[in-house]
């Protein structure tokens, strides 16, 4: 099925069971331990051994010597793969480093080898006897001194320029030229990356946690030079992601290697210590902000630069993003500068380009505010656009920033916000802050196929993962609407390269295309069973397990009387996006206080009021929200990646080291969504929500905390040693 | 402390401990391939656990963790490891009633003590009343951590009535209140990613029967 003229009324207008707020079907599984994650699959033929991985101690150099023969005498163990014996192999097309190391090493804590033993113990006791001699080489691993040296980044983000930017901020009444930066962040999904693979005969299958089942397919494939076909990938339960499970990472190369060299499933999971060096990170940022206003308000010139560095032949953060689209003003200019650097490969985490983007930006919104003496709320209500302020030919499909804004003002009490360091409460100093949230939405083709069987049950099956999100209930919804049986008539299969090839989970794309691949399945289907029912032409209706065409009802159990019914369909998407700027909104606010003697900040409250189309089910989306704007705090208030600068590695990489917030850190939280469908993005009319939850959240703490203290700080993140001392002297 | 293994009956262990027992004492195919084993080869024990009520009788390389014993050789996959190292908390059980971080202790440091995982609080038929309460508030998202934080929430909540103090109670004196502060603070060693604290919290709350 085709998407490409705007979605008329449809059987999911109903809203029977799409945007009823609907428990997890996959809930109490989850609860009681019984959804079997990758590493736990018993369905393996054979007692799998175990892999444990060595990294490379070193970020940058060759490997000169490597001595296995201890750790291979080590009792236990079965094999030891390296560069030396592994074979030759390939390199996945999303993969910037190569997941196995050697001779060259990339980065640290790359994959040198992996132990593969009858136990886990004997393993990792065994992968400590492995002597390797490095020839180091020097590297790059400072963001701000390679930044003279970075260079504009190409294609699609390559430098944007609308108007005469340099001569309308040059004449601005009122302007602003701030520099922000944010660090290298972490995933820190709380399943380290985790693989069972098993051969049999030159075909491969492996139990894994991977967001992209068709991705990962093709990847591990050109990896292993295998055909394709050749490769099953089966991901039925995904323990967080936020984009560092998008990849095909060393877990899976491994254990695929190491079961072809012990001849038996072979289990491996990347040691915690390992993560956040050997897999992927969301790479640093240096960002300039230019604003320049009428005193009027109304910006007139803004200018978004920013600069990221990455492996050579990777790519940028593309932090400017947004302020292509977020913000009206005639004069306009983005540029995205890679400096290469010899750090861990950066790539995608949860809303890459916006979350760091807005951290910067949003900050920006809020000093310009102060610098024209205007409200943030309304500042930002003045510079609102319906077109793409790039093309004023594009209009949005459909843009209700402002209702975000103003609704969320309200419900929040912002006109109770006070001047900067005016807030007091006793030993706390207490202030609120705003941000606009913003993501696009995306559409990819997804497939999906939908089985009837005779006692009227429906068994959806598709590749799309559930990383979190609820595709699992999303999608059940949707079929259980589209066909008119109940929620709990509906089997979702998910996460299995055996199935249709779906969008999967990314970029905040997985619900409103997986449902609609669904969606283009049932209406395969619905034509199936009104045709096996000898209904004649007219508008079927199914509900209540029944089917009726004018005057004419059977149950729909009827039309699989003869043998089960299957439909398998894949929607896709023609130009509408092109004619249409797709994206969503949001707001949000956040109440901070800070500890006058000691600098500690704590959350007091927030809220988000989003807008992105149809919610599907509002008990998930809402987790999706509150789960991102806890990312955010966390964004704002200590996540970061240390990187040591001699040797060119991220020094806290573990879970002690890279704090993450914790129960004690996140208050109860608020979010509001605006009743909205947006008919040119599906027939669905949904968008996604996982992302925008995140989006401007950083800022909106940052924007807190400085109401609250009088004191900015444009180094994320707010750690309290950057403005300890100047909080005043203490009575 | 020590029961012994007086309670164990012969079926027990070929009900639950069929697993671990099959690993005592193998030799992997291509072990014979390799060089002679290190004579210096890791000793082994045999533990006795009460795992759910269950007695399961365990021969073990000594260097396994009460976490690996479970998932790997008792087969209750529902306890997690996220990080191995005590600082996420995923791996959470209850031991004589008390939880712990079953990734920081040695199965044989539990001869003849008695573990919850999450399996023994309910089933998805049958859920116990803090899993019902996490379907019902929407307190996961990928559900990694969840184990965790359900094992980690029944136990709060008894700390909680015993009257045991924590970081944020104002008075060490008097019996801690059970607040949503108290519940926050002492339930900070489990970390969920996903983020789902403010719905954690409630789900607490109402089995707690105290407004979030």
């Amino acid at each position: 099925m085709k998407f490409d003229k705007p979605a008329g009324t449809n059987p999911i207008d109903r809203m029977a069971v799409v945007g009823r707020p609907t428990p997890r079907i996959d809930g109490p599984l989850k609860v009681s331990g019984k959804a079997p994650y990758a590493y736990e699959q018993q369905d393996v033929p054979g007692k799998p051994a175990y892999g444990y991985i060595l990294g490379s101690a070193v970020a940058k150099g060759t490997i000169s010597a490597i001595d296995t023969t201890r750790a291979e005498r080590a009792p236990g163990v079965l094999s030891v793969v390296t560069h030396r014996n592994a074979g030759k192999l390939g390199k996945g097309r999303m993969n910037t480093a190569h997941l196995l190391a050697g001779p060259k090493v990339e980065h640290y804590h790359q994959a040198v080898a992996v132990v593969v033993a009858e136990t886990f113990e004997q393993a990792r006791a065994a992968a400590s006897l492995i002597n390797v001699d490095y020839a180091r080489e020097s590297g790059a691993f400072d963001l701000a001194a390679a930044r003279a040296g970075a260079k504009d980044a190409t294609g699609s983000d390559a430098p944007t320029s609308v108007g005469d930017f340099a001569g309308a901020f040059a004449s601005a009444g009122v302007q602003l030229d701030q520099t922000y930066t944010t660090p290298d962040q972490s995933h820190a999904m709380m399943e380290p990356h985790a693989t069972i693979a098993a051969w049999e005969g030159d075909s491969l299958t492996i139990w894994t946690s991977n967001q992209m089942i068709n991705w990962g397919v093709k990847e591990l494939a050109a990896t292993l030079q295998m055909p394709p076909e050749k490769v099953r990938l089966i991901s039925p339960y995904i323990g967080g992601g936020f984009g560092g499970k998008l990849f095909l990472r060393t877990d899976a190369v491994m254990a695929a290697l190491s079961a072809r060299a012990v001849k038996r499933p072979v289990k491996v999971a990347l040691q915690r210590p390992l993560i956040p060096n050997n897999t992927t990170h969301r790479p640093a940022t240096i960002q300039r902000i230019r604003i320049g206003c009428g005193s009027d308000g109304r910006i007139t010139a803004i200018g978004h630069e920013s600069w990221s560095g990455d492996l050579e032949g990777g790519g940028p953060e593309a932090a400017t993003q947004q302020t292509k689209l977020l913000y009206a003003g005639a004069n306009r200019m983005t540029a995205l500068r890679l400096a290469v650097l010899d750090l861990p490969e950066g790539n995608a985490m949860r809303a890459p380009g916006e979350a760091p983007g807005l951290m910067a930006l949003e900050v920006a919104m809020d000093e310009m505010a102060e610098k024209l003496g205007m409200d943030p709320v309304a500042f930002r209500v003045v510079n609102d656009t319906q077109v793409d302020p790039e093309d004023p030919s594009r209009p949005f499909s459909q843009r209700n920033l402002v209702r975000c804004l103003e609704e969320g003002a309200r419900r929040f009490g912002w006109n109770r916000r006070k001047a900067p360091g005016q807030g007091r409460e006793g030993r706390w100093l207490v202030g609120m802050g705003v941000a606009a949230a913003f993501r696009n939405n995306i559409n990819g083709k997804s497939g999906a196929r939908v089985r009837l069987d005779r006692a009227g049950g429906v068994t959806v099956e598709t590749d799309m993962t559930d990383i979190g999100t609820g595709t699992y209930t999303i999608i059940a919804q949707t079929a259980a609407e589209m066909l008119g049986v109940p929620l709990a008539k509906v089997t979702v299969k998910l996460g299995d390269s055996a199935f249709p090839v779906s969008a999967g989970s990314g970029g905040q794309w997985g619900a409103n295309s997986s449902t609609s691949g669904v969606y283009a399945a049932c209406v395969k289907l619905r034509d199936m069973v009104v045709g096996k029912l000898g209904f004649g032409p007219g508008d079927a209706q199914f509900e209540g397990g029944q089917v009726r065409v004018g005057n004419r009802v059977a149950d729909i159990a009827d039309a699989a009387k003869g043998g089960e019914l299957v439909a398998e369909d894949t929607m896709e998407y023609g130009d509408l996006a092109k004619t249409f700027q797709q994206s969503t909104f949001g707001a949000h606010f956040v109440e901070a206080a800070v500890d006058r003697y000691t600098g500690e900040t704590r959350i007091r409250r927030m809220l988000a009021v989003c807008a992105a189309g149809r919610i599907l089910n509002p008990i998930s989306a809402r987790s999706q929200v509150i789960g991102a704007m806890t990312m955010g705090v966390g964004g704002a208030l200590m996540e970061e990646l240390a990187v040591d600068k001699r040797f060119g590695f991220f020094v806290n990489h573990d879970l002690a080291g890279y704090e993450v917030p914790v129960h004690m850190d996140i208050p109860h939280q608020d979010v509001v969504f605006l009743d909205e469908a947006d008919d040119k993005v599906s027939p669905m009319k949904a968008k996604g929500v996982g992302e925008l939850g995140l989006c401007g959240v950083g800022a909106a703490v940052a924007n807190a905390v400085y109401n609250a203290t009088g004191i900015r700080v444009r180094e994320y993140p707010l750690t309290l040693d950057k403005y300890l001392d100047r909080l005043g002297e203490v009575a | 402390m020590t029961e012994g293994y007086g309670a164990i009956s012969r079926r027990d262990v070929l009900k639950t401990g069929a697993a671990g027992a099959a690993i005592a004492g193998s030799i992997g195919p291509g072990q014979a391939a390799l060089a002679q084993p290190d004579p210096a080869a890791p000793p082994r024990a045999a533990v006795g656990l009460k795992v759910n009520g269950q007695a399961v009788r365990l021969d073990l390389d000594t260097r396994t963790t009460l976490l690996d014993a479970l998932r790997e050789h008792v087969k209750l996959t529902g306890t997690k490891k996220g990080c191995d190292h005590g600082q996420c908390g995923a791996c959470t059980v209850i031991v004589n009633g008390r939880r712990i971080n079953s990734c920081l202790t040695l199965a044989v440091m539990h001869e003849g003590d008695e573990v919850t995982t999450i399996e023994g609080l309910g089933t998805p038929e049958s859920l116990h009343p803090m899993q019902a309460a996490f379907v019902e508030h929407d307190g996961y998202q990928c559900g990694y951590c969840t184990p965790g934080q359900i094992c980690s929430a029944v136990a709060v909540l008894e700390e909680i009535r015993a009257g045991i103090p924590s970081h944020v109670t104002a008075d060490v004196s008097k019996p801690a209140p059970m607040t949503t502060v108290e519940m926050r603070e002492r339930m900070s060693g489990n970390i969920c990613r996903c983020g789902a604290y403010s719905n954690i919290a409630e789900a607490m709350a109402d089995v707690a029967g105290v407004k979030a």
